[in-house]
Protein backbone atom coordinates (compact mmCIF):
# COMPACT_ATOMS: atom_id res chain seq x y z
CA UNK A 1 0.00 0.00 0.00
CA UNK A 2 0.95 3.34 -0.65
CA UNK A 3 2.74 5.69 2.36
CA UNK A 4 1.93 9.19 0.76
CA UNK A 5 -0.13 11.17 2.89
CA UNK A 6 -3.85 11.98 2.21
CA UNK A 7 -3.83 15.05 4.10
CA UNK A 8 -0.73 16.19 1.97
CA UNK A 9 -2.80 15.68 -1.72
CA UNK A 10 -6.23 16.61 -0.20
CA UNK A 11 -4.38 20.37 0.75
CA UNK A 12 -2.75 20.20 -2.84
CA UNK A 13 -6.29 19.45 -4.43
CA UNK A 14 -7.40 22.59 -2.02
CA UNK A 15 -4.86 24.94 -3.51
CA UNK A 16 -5.07 23.74 -7.08
CA UNK A 17 -8.85 23.99 -6.95
CA UNK A 18 -7.85 27.89 -5.45
CA UNK A 19 -5.39 28.67 -8.30
CA UNK A 20 -7.81 27.20 -10.79
CA UNK A 21 -10.72 29.26 -9.83
CA UNK A 22 -8.88 32.23 -10.21
CA UNK A 23 -8.78 31.07 -14.03
CA UNK A 24 -12.59 30.44 -13.89
CA UNK A 25 -13.13 33.79 -12.01
CA UNK A 26 -10.94 35.83 -14.92
CA UNK A 27 -13.46 33.57 -17.87
CA UNK A 28 -16.85 34.07 -14.98
CA UNK A 29 -15.67 37.73 -15.26
CA UNK A 30 -14.76 38.38 -18.82
CA UNK A 31 -17.23 35.67 -20.09
CA UNK A 32 -20.24 35.77 -17.96
CA UNK A 33 -20.70 38.61 -16.39
CA UNK A 34 -21.91 40.71 -19.56
CA UNK A 35 -24.81 38.58 -19.98
CA UNK A 36 -25.87 38.51 -16.41
CA UNK A 37 -26.31 42.09 -16.84
CA UNK A 38 -27.91 41.60 -20.37
CA UNK A 39 -30.83 39.37 -18.45
CA UNK A 40 -30.79 42.22 -15.21
CA UNK A 41 -31.54 44.19 -18.31
CA UNK A 42 -34.36 42.42 -19.61
CA UNK A 43 -35.38 41.07 -16.00
CA UNK A 44 -35.88 45.00 -15.24
CA UNK A 45 -37.54 46.26 -19.04
CA UNK A 46 -40.17 43.32 -18.04
CA UNK A 47 -40.62 43.77 -13.95
CA UNK A 48 -44.19 43.59 -14.12
CA UNK A 49 -44.09 39.51 -14.01
CA UNK A 50 -40.84 38.85 -12.44
CA UNK A 51 -40.39 41.45 -9.70
CA UNK A 52 -37.61 39.39 -7.39
CA UNK A 53 -35.15 42.39 -5.41
CA UNK A 54 -37.58 45.38 -6.05
CA UNK A 55 -36.75 48.07 -3.08
CA UNK A 56 -34.02 47.86 -1.27
CA UNK A 57 -30.57 46.53 -2.88
CA UNK A 58 -29.04 44.65 -0.11
CA UNK A 59 -25.86 44.43 -2.30
CA UNK A 60 -24.74 46.59 -5.26
CA UNK A 61 -24.34 45.58 -9.30
CA UNK A 62 -20.82 46.06 -8.72
CA UNK A 63 -19.88 43.98 -5.59
CA UNK A 64 -22.05 41.64 -7.13
CA UNK A 65 -20.31 40.88 -9.78
CA UNK A 66 -16.88 41.55 -8.37
CA UNK A 67 -16.58 40.78 -4.75
CA UNK A 68 -19.68 38.40 -4.46
CA UNK A 69 -18.64 36.52 -8.13
CA UNK A 70 -15.18 35.75 -6.57
CA UNK A 71 -16.21 34.63 -3.22
CA UNK A 72 -18.82 32.31 -4.89
CA UNK A 73 -15.91 30.81 -7.64
CA UNK A 74 -13.31 30.55 -5.48
CA UNK A 75 -15.24 28.70 -2.46
CA UNK A 76 -16.61 26.63 -5.66
CA UNK A 77 -13.32 25.82 -6.52
CA UNK A 78 -11.63 25.20 -3.17
CA UNK A 79 -14.50 22.56 -2.18
CA UNK A 80 -14.62 20.77 -5.41
CA UNK A 81 -10.83 20.86 -5.77
CA UNK A 82 -11.01 19.72 -2.01
CA UNK A 83 -13.31 16.55 -3.08
CA UNK A 84 -11.83 15.96 -6.17
CA UNK A 85 -8.47 15.14 -4.63
CA UNK A 86 -9.90 12.42 -2.11
CA UNK A 87 -11.36 11.04 -5.40
CA UNK A 88 -8.04 10.92 -6.75
CA UNK A 89 -6.62 9.35 -3.28
CA UNK A 90 -9.05 6.42 -4.06
CA UNK A 91 -8.63 6.69 -7.50
CA UNK A 92 -4.98 6.51 -7.89
CA UNK A 93 -3.54 2.71 -8.67
CA UNK A 94 -7.43 1.44 -8.86
CA UNK A 95 -8.55 2.36 -12.15
CA UNK A 96 -5.33 0.75 -13.84
CA UNK A 97 -1.55 1.76 -14.85
CA UNK A 98 -1.91 5.41 -14.76
CA UNK A 99 0.73 7.70 -13.17
CA UNK A 100 -0.39 10.40 -10.86
CA UNK A 101 -0.40 12.72 -13.78
CA UNK A 102 -2.95 10.53 -16.19
CA UNK A 103 -4.94 9.96 -13.22
CA UNK A 104 -5.46 13.71 -11.83
CA UNK A 105 -6.39 14.01 -15.52
CA UNK A 106 -8.72 11.28 -15.89
CA UNK A 107 -10.22 11.91 -12.69
CA UNK A 108 -11.20 16.01 -13.72
CA UNK A 109 -12.35 14.67 -16.65
CA UNK A 110 -14.69 12.43 -14.83
CA UNK A 111 -16.02 15.00 -12.52
CA UNK A 112 -16.03 17.77 -14.65
CA UNK A 113 -18.53 15.30 -16.63
CA UNK A 114 -20.12 14.23 -13.72
CA UNK A 115 -20.65 17.14 -11.32
CA UNK A 116 -20.93 19.43 -14.24
CA UNK A 117 -21.79 18.38 -17.83
CA UNK A 118 -24.39 15.71 -17.03
CA UNK A 119 -26.63 17.90 -15.05
CA UNK A 120 -26.09 20.47 -16.94
CA UNK A 121 -27.83 18.79 -19.94
CA UNK A 122 -30.83 18.31 -18.14
CA UNK A 123 -31.02 21.14 -15.78
CA UNK A 124 -28.81 23.72 -17.33
CA UNK A 125 -27.67 27.35 -16.02
CA UNK A 126 -29.98 29.61 -16.20
CA UNK A 127 -29.81 33.82 -16.06
CA UNK A 128 -31.72 36.27 -14.31
CA UNK A 129 -35.19 36.24 -15.47
CA UNK A 130 -35.44 32.81 -16.68
CA UNK A 131 -36.39 30.39 -14.03
CA UNK A 132 -40.75 30.92 -12.13
CA UNK A 133 -39.72 32.05 -8.42
CA UNK A 134 -42.61 29.47 -7.03
CA UNK A 135 -41.00 26.57 -8.49
CA UNK A 136 -37.72 27.25 -7.16
CA UNK A 137 -37.99 24.41 -4.43
CA UNK A 138 -38.29 22.18 -6.80
CA UNK A 139 -36.06 23.04 -9.40
CA UNK A 140 -33.45 23.24 -6.71
CA UNK A 141 -34.20 19.55 -5.41
CA UNK A 142 -33.96 18.13 -8.96
CA UNK A 143 -31.13 19.85 -9.40
CA UNK A 144 -29.15 18.13 -6.75
CA UNK A 145 -30.80 14.98 -7.00
CA UNK A 146 -29.25 15.10 -10.95
CA UNK A 147 -25.70 15.52 -9.36
CA UNK A 148 -26.07 12.75 -6.94
CA UNK A 149 -27.44 10.45 -9.38
CA UNK A 150 -24.99 11.62 -11.66
CA UNK A 151 -21.80 10.71 -9.48
CA UNK A 152 -23.29 7.79 -8.60
CA UNK A 153 -23.81 6.28 -11.33
CA UNK A 154 -20.37 7.63 -12.88
CA UNK A 155 -18.72 5.63 -9.42
CA UNK A 156 -20.40 2.66 -10.81
CA UNK A 157 -19.68 2.28 -14.36
CA UNK A 158 -16.23 2.51 -12.64
CA UNK A 159 -16.33 -0.29 -10.49
CA UNK A 160 -18.30 -2.41 -13.83
CA UNK A 161 -15.47 -1.00 -15.98
CA UNK A 162 -12.82 -2.80 -13.33
CA UNK A 163 -14.74 -5.83 -12.90
CA UNK A 164 -14.85 -6.44 -16.73
CA UNK A 165 -11.61 -5.75 -17.50
CA UNK A 166 -10.23 -9.29 -16.59
CA UNK A 167 -12.71 -10.69 -19.11
CA UNK A 168 -13.17 -8.36 -21.77
CA UNK A 169 -9.58 -6.31 -21.47
CA UNK A 170 -9.05 -3.27 -20.86
CA UNK A 171 -10.36 -1.04 -23.94
CA UNK A 172 -13.81 -3.14 -24.56
CA UNK A 173 -14.42 -2.79 -20.73
CA UNK A 174 -14.13 0.68 -20.64
CA UNK A 175 -16.65 1.14 -23.98
CA UNK A 176 -18.98 -1.41 -21.90
CA UNK A 177 -19.18 0.62 -19.17
CA UNK A 178 -19.02 3.52 -20.69
CA UNK A 179 -22.34 2.45 -22.97
CA UNK A 180 -24.10 1.28 -19.69
CA UNK A 181 -23.66 4.52 -17.79
CA UNK A 182 -24.86 6.40 -21.14
CA UNK A 183 -28.25 4.11 -21.07
CA UNK A 184 -28.76 4.83 -17.47
CA UNK A 185 -28.53 8.40 -18.14
CA UNK A 186 -30.57 8.60 -20.71
CA UNK A 187 -33.23 6.76 -18.67
CA UNK A 188 -32.48 9.15 -15.96
CA UNK A 189 -33.23 12.19 -18.59
CA UNK A 190 -36.07 10.61 -19.95
CA UNK A 191 -37.90 9.93 -16.39
CA UNK A 192 -37.02 13.38 -14.55
CA UNK A 193 -39.09 16.22 -15.41
CA UNK A 194 -37.50 19.24 -16.98
CA UNK A 195 -37.39 22.38 -15.68
CA UNK A 196 -36.87 25.12 -18.00
CA UNK A 197 -39.62 27.85 -17.95
CA UNK A 198 -38.31 30.81 -20.37
CA UNK A 199 -39.95 34.08 -20.00
CA UNK A 200 -42.10 34.98 -23.42
CA UNK A 201 -39.45 37.68 -25.62
CA UNK A 202 -35.92 36.29 -23.65
CA UNK A 203 -33.98 36.27 -26.50
CA UNK A 204 -32.99 32.99 -27.30
CA UNK A 205 -29.40 33.94 -28.47
CA UNK A 206 -28.94 35.34 -24.66
CA UNK A 207 -29.72 32.68 -23.14
CA UNK A 208 -27.43 30.30 -25.56
CA UNK A 209 -24.36 32.76 -25.01
CA UNK A 210 -25.06 32.51 -21.19
CA UNK A 211 -25.22 28.92 -20.87
CA UNK A 212 -22.23 28.58 -23.04
CA UNK A 213 -19.77 31.14 -20.97
CA UNK A 214 -21.42 28.90 -18.14
CA UNK A 215 -20.07 25.78 -19.90
CA UNK A 216 -17.15 28.05 -20.85
CA UNK A 217 -16.29 28.75 -16.85
CA UNK A 218 -16.36 24.88 -15.59
CA UNK A 219 -14.22 23.97 -18.78
CA UNK A 220 -11.46 26.18 -17.64
CA UNK A 221 -11.94 25.45 -13.88
CA UNK A 222 -11.55 21.69 -14.54
CA UNK A 223 -8.21 21.74 -17.22
CA UNK A 224 -6.77 23.67 -14.97
CA UNK A 225 -7.70 21.70 -12.07
CA UNK A 226 -6.46 18.52 -13.68
CA UNK A 227 -3.41 19.80 -15.03
CA UNK A 228 -2.27 21.78 -12.09
CA UNK A 229 -3.07 19.28 -9.65
CA UNK A 230 -1.80 16.86 -11.84
CA UNK A 231 1.86 18.25 -11.34
CA UNK A 232 1.21 18.77 -7.71
CA UNK A 233 0.51 15.37 -6.98
CA UNK A 234 3.51 13.61 -9.61
CA UNK A 235 6.04 16.03 -7.82
CA UNK A 236 4.80 14.14 -4.56
CA UNK A 237 4.47 11.22 -5.17
CA UNK A 238 7.15 10.81 -7.90
CA UNK A 239 9.95 13.08 -6.64
CA UNK A 240 12.72 11.04 -8.61
CA UNK A 241 10.94 12.16 -11.80
CA UNK A 242 9.93 15.99 -10.38
CA UNK A 243 14.05 15.99 -9.75
CA UNK A 244 15.07 14.79 -13.17
CA UNK A 245 13.11 17.62 -14.54
CA UNK A 246 14.10 20.32 -12.47
CA UNK A 247 17.58 19.22 -13.31
CA UNK A 248 17.71 19.23 -16.72
CA UNK A 249 17.10 22.53 -17.45
CA UNK A 250 20.11 23.64 -15.43
CA UNK A 251 22.02 21.40 -17.38
CA UNK A 252 21.09 23.03 -20.39
CA UNK A 253 21.74 26.41 -19.08
CA UNK A 254 25.78 25.09 -17.90
CA UNK A 255 26.70 23.87 -21.17
CA UNK B 1 5.96 8.79 -23.93
CA UNK B 2 4.53 5.94 -26.10
CA UNK B 3 4.07 4.03 -22.98
CA UNK B 4 0.68 1.93 -24.65
CA UNK B 5 2.23 1.16 -27.64
CA UNK B 6 5.51 -0.08 -26.91
CA UNK B 7 6.28 -3.75 -26.58
CA UNK B 8 6.19 -5.04 -22.76
CA UNK B 9 9.91 -6.53 -23.78
CA UNK B 10 11.40 -3.50 -25.29
CA UNK B 11 11.06 -1.20 -22.03
CA UNK B 12 11.21 -1.61 -18.42
CA UNK B 13 7.17 -1.38 -17.76
CA UNK B 14 6.29 1.65 -16.20
CA UNK B 15 6.39 1.18 -12.14
CA UNK B 16 3.01 0.16 -10.62
CA UNK B 17 1.76 3.08 -8.53
CA UNK B 18 0.50 1.07 -5.45
CA UNK B 19 -3.09 2.30 -4.19
CA UNK B 20 -3.76 4.16 -1.20
CA UNK B 21 -5.55 1.67 1.50
CA UNK B 22 -9.36 2.77 2.19
CA UNK B 23 -8.58 2.35 5.38
CA UNK B 24 -6.50 5.52 5.72
CA UNK B 25 -8.63 7.43 3.32
CA UNK B 26 -11.57 6.83 4.76
CA UNK B 27 -11.57 9.67 7.61
CA UNK B 28 -10.33 12.47 5.13
CA UNK B 29 -13.24 11.76 2.70
CA UNK B 30 -15.53 11.32 6.21
CA UNK B 31 -14.30 15.22 7.41
CA UNK B 32 -13.06 16.52 4.18
CA UNK B 33 -15.87 15.58 2.27
CA UNK B 34 -18.59 17.07 4.39
CA UNK B 35 -16.44 20.04 5.06
CA UNK B 36 -16.41 20.67 1.22
CA UNK B 37 -20.11 19.50 0.63
CA UNK B 38 -21.06 22.56 4.08
CA UNK B 39 -18.97 24.97 1.86
CA UNK B 40 -20.91 23.96 -1.85
CA UNK B 41 -23.99 24.45 -0.30
CA UNK B 42 -23.51 28.18 0.75
CA UNK B 43 -22.09 28.97 -2.14
CA UNK B 44 -24.96 26.61 -4.16
CA UNK B 45 -28.28 26.80 -2.19
CA UNK B 46 -28.03 28.66 0.97
CA UNK B 47 -31.07 31.80 1.24
CA UNK B 48 -33.02 30.08 -1.51
CA UNK B 49 -34.49 26.70 -1.59
CA UNK B 50 -33.50 26.88 1.93
CA UNK B 51 -32.71 28.59 4.52
CA UNK B 52 -30.41 28.40 7.60
CA UNK B 53 -29.39 32.29 8.26
CA UNK B 54 -31.93 35.01 8.04
CA UNK B 55 -32.12 37.20 5.37
CA UNK B 56 -30.76 37.18 1.54
CA UNK B 57 -27.16 38.96 2.16
CA UNK B 58 -25.56 35.59 1.43
CA UNK B 59 -28.10 34.99 -1.36
CA UNK B 60 -27.44 38.18 -2.73
CA UNK B 61 -23.59 38.68 -2.31
CA UNK B 62 -23.13 35.08 -3.92
CA UNK B 63 -25.68 35.84 -6.87
CA UNK B 64 -23.85 35.83 -10.01
CA UNK B 65 -21.56 33.15 -9.40
CA UNK B 66 -24.63 30.95 -8.37
CA UNK B 67 -26.23 31.72 -11.97
CA UNK B 68 -22.80 30.98 -13.77
CA UNK B 69 -22.08 28.11 -12.51
CA UNK B 70 -24.88 26.79 -12.93
CA UNK B 71 -26.99 26.67 -9.90
CA UNK B 72 -30.41 27.46 -9.54
CA UNK B 73 -30.93 30.76 -8.04
CA UNK B 74 -34.41 32.15 -8.03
Amino acid sequence: MNSVSVRALLVRGMLAGLATGVLALITAYLLGEPHVDSAIAFEEANSHDHGHDDGVELVSRTMQATGGLATGVLVYGVALGGIAALAFCVALGRIGRFGPRATAALVALGAFVAVFLVPFLKYPANPPAVGDPDTLNQRTALFFLMIALSVLLAIAAVILGRRLAPRLGNWNATVAACAALVVALGLAFAFLPSGDNVPEHFPASLLWEFRMSSLAIELVLWTGFGLIFGELAERLIVPKAAERDERQPETAAVS
Amino acid sequence: MAQSAAPVSSRPALPEIAPISFKEIAPWLAFGGILMLVLLYFVGAEQGATSLIAGKDVHEWVHDGRHLLGFPCH
